[in-house]
């Protein structure tokens, strides 16, 4: 399986998914800067966390234009695998390959934290390593990351079990305490409807390495191998 | 022919949309006495200069590009006013 990862101006995870899609996994991994459009290669195709261009008029809204992107958006809709990483979220709904919109978080602030998240479903790839309903910590970093979508882009999420993580509390609850930016039906990762592109507000390339004590990431890339 | 016009773009939230920037700043203007503020809602203003054949024409490259990127449809509206100018200066 061989992944890529998209260098934007203004990365800055990127690295990080190649030490774990590279360095645990010992997967091909190429870092595809932002001006190249050929990705024929690559198999699974990584936007990472960042400040694309500054955050410039939106988060997302600059990059969605780089030359790379008509590749990754055929890539996409060729149903193979994207996954978008918090600025890689942001990104992905931009450019329309997902649904919705990542908003100033709730209360303001930059949340830099580790968080809960509750699995949704297990039934695709991203998520086969977890069981249903598990609760995973990852952590956080952003200050628009509260989801919004109009009440029937949501209730069509639900509807297609779309959504693959919740902010939820340790034991698995869905309350506003929990929710750590405000997001709309507590949502911290979704995919589209056929399941090859998953955008997350949550970092798992930084909690796959045990050398930082926490693993529960680890799985999402590891569920794509099998 | 073309004619030169300078554009003001207002975006802002969609009324759907919570505005937790707006609402900081309607506390602020409350500690600062004023009673009387409702509500604060914060968009962005863009200023832009383009050239066209009429108005019409102008009015259409504004609404492409609110629509691609000046905007998003998902959680902003927009408006624009637009006159015709002589120079840029």
């Amino acid at each position: 399986m061989k992944f890529g990862i998209v260098v934007f101006p203004g990365s800055n995870c990127d690295r990080d998914v190649a030490t774990v899609t590279q360095g645990l996994l010992k997967q091909p991994t190429r870092m595809i800067w932002h001006r190249e459009k050929d990705i024929e290669d690559i198999d699974v195709i990584v936007l990472p966390g960042g400040f694309s261009y500054g955050d410039y008029l939106r988060c997302g809204a600059i990059a969605r234009f780089s030359p790379i992107m008509a590749s990754i958006v055929a890539h996409g809709k060729a149903g193979k695998y994207v996954l978008g990483i918090c600025n890689g979220f942001q990104i992905l709904t931009e450019v329309g390959l997902l649904p919705g919109a990542l908003v100033r978080n709730r209360d303001l602030h930059f949340v830099c934290e580790r968080i809960s998240l509750r699995v949704e479903n297990n039934h695709l790839p991203w998520t086969r390593a977890y069981s249903p309903g598990s609760v995973i910590t990852l952590p956080i970093a952003h200050g628009e990351g509260r989801y919004y979508a109009s009440d029937d882009t949501i209730k069509s999420l639900e509807d297609h079990q779309q959504i693959l993580f919740r902010y939820a509390s340790e034991e698995g609850e869905l309350n506003a305490q929990s929710n750590p930016n405000g997001s709309l039906s507590h949502i911290a990762g979704i995919v589209n409807r056929r399941g090859n592109i998953l955008g997350m507000m949550p970092h798992p390339e930084r909690a796959a390495d045990p050398l930082l004590q926490a693993t529960d990431g680890l799985g999402l890339f590891a569920g794509l191998l099998r | 022919m073309t004619q030169r016009y300078k554009c003001h773009i207002y975006v802002t939230l969609r009324p759907s949309v919570l505005d937790p920037a707006g609402t900081a700043v309607q506390s602020g203007l409350k500690q600062l006495g004023y009673e009387t503020v409702e509500q604060v809602r914060i968009g962005k203003y863009i200023e832009l200069i383009l050239t066209a054949t009429d108005e019409t024409q102008a009015q259409k490259q504004l609404d492409q590009m609110s629509d691609q990127l000046l905007a998003n449809p998902v959680i902003e509206n927009y408006r624009f006013e637009l006159s015709p100018v002589e120079s840029l200066v």
